[in-house]
């Protein structure tokens, strides 16, 4: 559908978000202790953030979450009964002020998890998913939206994008039906649109993920990984915290005869994710498991899903102990002899 | 909750306090009901990853009982295990995990009734705690909150 | 140049080392480790305040022991991790050369492990005060109110292995958690099942912590995990008189035993 411009003023936010939490889940970032952002479900109004320039989690748990059951079984003497999860009692969740940066990573997860065969869970979630982003008014240095085709303001992803106003009301933009519904169901709130000005930070270009990508087509053998990777520990808390990284373990869990099967995150940085029963591990060494995380990112992903697999927030390059920042390696890849 | 009745484990060594336990039987001492023996070699093999799966898996209370300093069949088994219970216990208390459920000791193979004191003290004990309903709620919010839900 | 890339540079081009692994100017006004193989990059290295993380986690990494000898810039936690790897013969300290850096700053030339151990022994080696304030805030709790902390606390904890991944003594090439024959653990992350992992390597820790606080710096959610590990090296200090990492040759705390370790509860 066609874009619809509106205008929200500050009262009729809380109006809007107080009509919504009394009702549906709405998933909104609050201030945690120690200046950090936590996402949480339904907290109050006062305690919502609009301020945040990033949380420390991404929001994909709420499509791909930490922790999601698959199946439970019972064990028989000699087979086992299966019970299939009832994706029908999956709620729907409001995301409120997400930035365009994870509004836009639940595309890419939609490619890795509905790519040839659909991944009922992550679908029927993502239908249920309603996405009120937030441009940023605000940034900081370790995003990077821009060098990844995002932009601070992008409503890739959103199903209502806010954009703070110079006046601090905020412009609504409505961009899908699932915005819509929720505008015709609250229609006081939304006002005609003015012409006040958009008050959007500005993100500045760190590199050009093309050449990046075409780079990388020759660099698989380039001691670049080695010298880059040394500092690397080998922590599983850039690919937990990733909004577009998508690897999952599954596990059984059995108690007497009764258990269930479930798949939890995982990373590729660990040295365990490639480890064979045999005692082989084709990625042996940290470097390789580097290599691995950018190559699958900025080079097997747009050669196959046709999609890059980052969208620039910066949050492994905040959260990493070792400071592994990943717009300062591609910047290092882009400038490479190869 | 007064027809609460503690589900008590107790890890014992297999050569004084499982022997110590025979003894009571034989000798016909009564005891409480609730506790479940577990028996092993030595109390030096316990791994404190057994005593949280107890709680975690409805135990109210544990008993950890082994040979007295300088009697361990496998001569220092017991020494080990004495400085590792310390600091169990000193981490168990920080973490704020209610150590006044487990009762460590030494029962020979000759104190039949100690063991039986033993059981009942930390039975009684436990009975007058009540049932880890805070252990047990942690154990299974994953359950309820975590798995399909955030 | 600082002292140390001064130092660094000197050591590599006398070949007494192959590497040498200090700090450098990270992005964004971090700092981060370095590895200097050559003379000329020797400049990248330098201390200052912000220079606290435990490199020692380095020294056991095959990438890094692949270069050869290895130099390490040392503050004391770092210096006691090195002591302790020494004692459980993880490092030979023939294949490392320690830049000790002293509480005022300034280099410290140490021949060998022997006046390493010395600078050890003359040096403060409680918990640090901030977090020593931290703990006694805790043990102040009542027991209902440690359990409600540490549970909120783990509840947060994702299993990215952080913490385990940045401490100089945790080195296993197969962690218990690694382990399917029993699955001690829960692979996926829930509250109770964060607690246990946090319980195991505190207690695997026991005697072994040298309080320098890199696996709460290392967790990406800012879980106070040191503070566990860091009550039992006070309580490893208390009840048997030791501090961990004083000495090449110490006993294994938790390997040994006096015959007459005091203990009060025990029926």
């Amino acid at each position: 559908m066609e874009t619809i411009k509106k205008l929200i003023s500050k009262q009729s936010l809380e109006k809007l978000y107080t009509t919504l939490s009394a009702s549906r889940k709405v998933y909104a970032p609050v201030v945690a202790a120690a200046q950090r952002v936590e996402y949480k479900y339904n907290p109050a109004f006062a305690d919502v953030t609009f301020e945040h320039i990033q949380s420390t989690l991404s929001v994909k748990n709420v499509v791909f979450p930490k922790v999601e059951n698959i199946l439970y079984y019972t064990n028989n003497k000699t087979d086992s009964t299966i019970t299939e999860i009832d994706l029908t009692k999956i709620q729907e969740v409001v995301l409120w002020g997400a930035h365009p940066c994870d509004t836009a990573a639940y595309d890419i997860l939609r490619s890795i998890f509905c790519w040839d065969i659909k991944d009922e869970f992550f679908a029927k979630r993502l239908e249920k998913l309603v996405v009120i982003g937030l441009a940023c008014h605000q940034s900081d240095a370790y995003c990077f939206c821009t060098s990844v085709g995002l932009a601070p303001n992008s409503t890739k992803g959103s199903d209502i994008l806010l954009s703070k106003l110079k006046s601090g009301d905020y412009l609504a933009e409505i961009l899908t039906e699932k915005g819509n519904a929720i505008v015709t169901a609250s229609p006081d709130l939304f006002e005609q649109s003015n012409n006040d000005e958009v008050v959007i930070t500005e993100v500045k270009q760190k590199f050009n993920h093309e050449q990046v990508t075409e780079k990388l087509k020759t660099a698989f053998e380039n001691p670049f990984w080695i010298e880059n990777s040394l500092r690397c520990i080998g922590c599983g808390a850039c690919a937990y915290i990733c909004p577009t990284c998508a690897c999952f373990d599954i596990q059984d869990e059995t108690k007497g005869k009764e258990g269930r099967r479930y798949r939890s995150w995982d990373s590729c940085g660990l040295k365990l994710f490639t480890l064979h029963t045999s005692g082989h591990n084709p990625r042996e060494v940290q470097s390789q498991r580097w290599r691995q995380r950018i190559m699958h990112k900025f080079s097997y992903m747009p050669a196959r899903n046709k999609s890059l697999g980052c969208v620039g927030c910066g949050r492994c390059s905040r959260g990493c102990p070792v400071d592994m920042n990943i717009a300062e390696q591609l910047q290092d890849l882009e400038k490479l002899e190869v | 909750m007064s027809d609460f009745e503690p589900k008590v484990v107790a890890f014992v060594c297999n050569w004084c306090t499982y022997a110590g336990a025979d003894l009571t039987g034989t000798s016909r001492i009564k005891y409480a009901s609730n506790v479940k023996i577990i028996r092993f070699p030595c109390t030096g093999r316990i791994d404190f990853m057994l005593l949280l799966k107890s709680f975690a898996n409805g135990a109210d209370g544990i008993i950890i009982s082994g040979c007295h300093p300088n009697d361990c069949h496998y001569t220092s088994g017991n020494f080990h295990a004495k400085r590792r219970w310390i600091m169990f216990k000193e981490l168990m208390d920080f973490m704020g995990i209610d150590m006044k459920r487990i009762t460590f000791s030494w029962v020979s193979a000759a104190e039949g009734a100690k063991w039986a004191e033993v059981v009942n003290t930390t039975v009684a004990r436990v009975r007058e705690l009540g049932p880890y309903v805070s252990y047990k709620k942690m154990v299974n919010t994953h359950i309820e909150e975590e798995v399909t839900n955030e | 140049m600082s002292n140390v890339a001064t130092k660094a540079k000197e050591l590599l081009e006398s070949k007494a080392v192959q590497v040498v692994i200090g700090y450098e100017n990270g992005t964004n006004g971090v700092v981060r480790p370095a590895f200097i193989t050559t003379p000329a990059n020797a400049t990248k290295l330098i201390y200052d305040e912000r220079c606290v993380q435990n490199l020692a986690v380095y020294l056991t990494k095959h990438e890094v022991k692949h270069f050869g000898k290895m130099g390490i810039v040392a503050t004391l936690p770092v210096m006691r991790s090195i002591m302790m790897l020494i004692s459980e013969q993880q490092v030979l300290p023939d294949n490392i050369v320690v830049i000790g850096i002293a509480d005022d700053g300034n280099i410290l030339d140490f021949a060998d492990m022997k006046i390493m151990q010395a600078h050890i022994g003359k040096s403060n080696l409680e918990n640090p005060s901030k977090d020593q304030e931290k703990l006694a805030e805790l043990n102040k709790m009542s027991l209902e109110e440690r359990f409600k902390f540490w549970e909120n606390e783990f509840s947060k904890c994702i299993k990215c292995y952080a913490c385990r991944q940045s401490c100089p003594m945790c080195y296993c090439t197969r962690c218990f958690t690694d382990c399917n024959q029993p699955q001690w653990l829960p692979v996926q992350s829930n509250t109770h099942g964060n607690m246990e992992w946090h319980i195991l390597r505190a207690m695997h820790l026991a005697g072994r912590c040298i309080s320098c606080g890199e696996c709460g710096r290392a967790c990406p959610v800012n879980i106070p995990c040191h503070l566990l590990t860091m009550q039992l090296a006070a309580q490893t200090f208390n009840y048997f008189n030791v501090h961990a990492g004083i000495s090449e040759d110490m006993k294994s705390v938790m390997s040994t035993f006096e015959p007459n370790d005091k203990e009060s509860f025990i029926i």
